[in-house]
């Protein structure tokens, strides 16, 4: 149960990861990876609450480990990191680096506040 | 021609890229759901071998990570500066699969469990460590791919 949960989770995070990604991406002309910002910072969000509520086993497979865990993503994070060094943006791939961890971090924290706060 | 992807999910700059969606919509969506329903199942497999507490060190978590990210800039050289491949091959395997087998949430959420849990320095750790070894993992997978195809690229010229 708790793998169909996981797979059903991912199987609406990935997608949505990918569909965040584009509609961001449309809406400005930097070089800095807003999409995957965003879907990371959401990610963090959502997993902080559902962590500090705490949310049940069945809820924290299919929204948590799948869910959150499919939207959010390290390897695309480490991929523009590393390209944005190639082509000489060094200071921008210093700040996605910087800016990730620091707002996925705080909206972590805010996910927290907000689950005790509920 | 515009050089290789900054975002490997999905750049916009490239122009087969920006029209996937229109093209091939369910078939895009799809591929990239069941990657990722797959990868995530590989990362559950992964955190339920190597069980961690609270107050650890997330190994699972760091493995997956790194060796996505390792994964990641493999694929990447091979389908973007090697050989053209299957238009759904980015979508299953980059977007969904180590999309979904990596995780930045999962990530965050550790560092702030640690500290919660009285062990700041292993969410310290944890947090430095991950950011250093994948780094190191995308660069080495890309690095790596790029010497051997080149030397492949070279022997098919030859």
């Amino acid at each position: 149960m708790t793998i169909l949960l996981i797979a059903l989770g991912a199987a609406f995070g990935a997608p949505l990861r990918y569909l965040t990604d584009r509609a961001v991406q449309a809406r400005h002309d930097s070089v800095f990876p807003w999409g995957t910002f965003t879907v990371n910072v959401a990610g963090s969000f959502v997993l902080g609450l559902l962590a500090a509520l705490p949310a049940g086993g069945g809820v924290m497979a299919f929204a948590g480990t799948g869910f959150c865990g499919a939207l959010s993503t390290y390897s695309t994070f480490g991929y523009e990191t590393l390209r944005l060094v190639e082509d000489g943006a060094r200071s921008y791939a210093v700040l996605n680096a910087a800016a990730s961890i620091a707002a996925g971090l705080g909206a972590a924290y805010c996910g927290a506040v907000v689950a005790q706060a509920l | 021609m515009p050089g290789p992807p900054v975002d490997s999910d999905v750049d916009l700059h490239i122009a087969e890229q920006r029209a996937e969606l229109r093209r091939a919509p369910w078939g895009t969506l799809g591929a990239i759901s069941a990657g990722g329903a797959l990868g995530a199942l590989a990362r559950y497999g992964l955190s339920s071998a190597f069980p961690y507490g609270p107050g650890e060190f997330p190994w699972p978590v760091f493995w997956a990570n790194v060796s996505g990210c390792l994964l990641i800039g493999v694929l990447m050289v091979l389908i973007t500066e090697w050989r053209p491949a299957h238009r759904l091959v980015r979508p299953f395997l980059g977007v969904g699969v180590l999309g979904g087998y990596t995780t930045f949430s999962t990530y965050t959420v550790d560092v702030q469990r640690a500290v919660e849990h009285g062990a700041p320095r292993v969410g310290l750790a944890y947090l430095a460590l991950t950011l250093a070894a994948a780094l190191a993992a995308v660069l080495t997978g890309v690095r790596l791919t790029r010497a051997l195809t080149g030397r492949r690229a070279a022997e098919d010229a030859g």
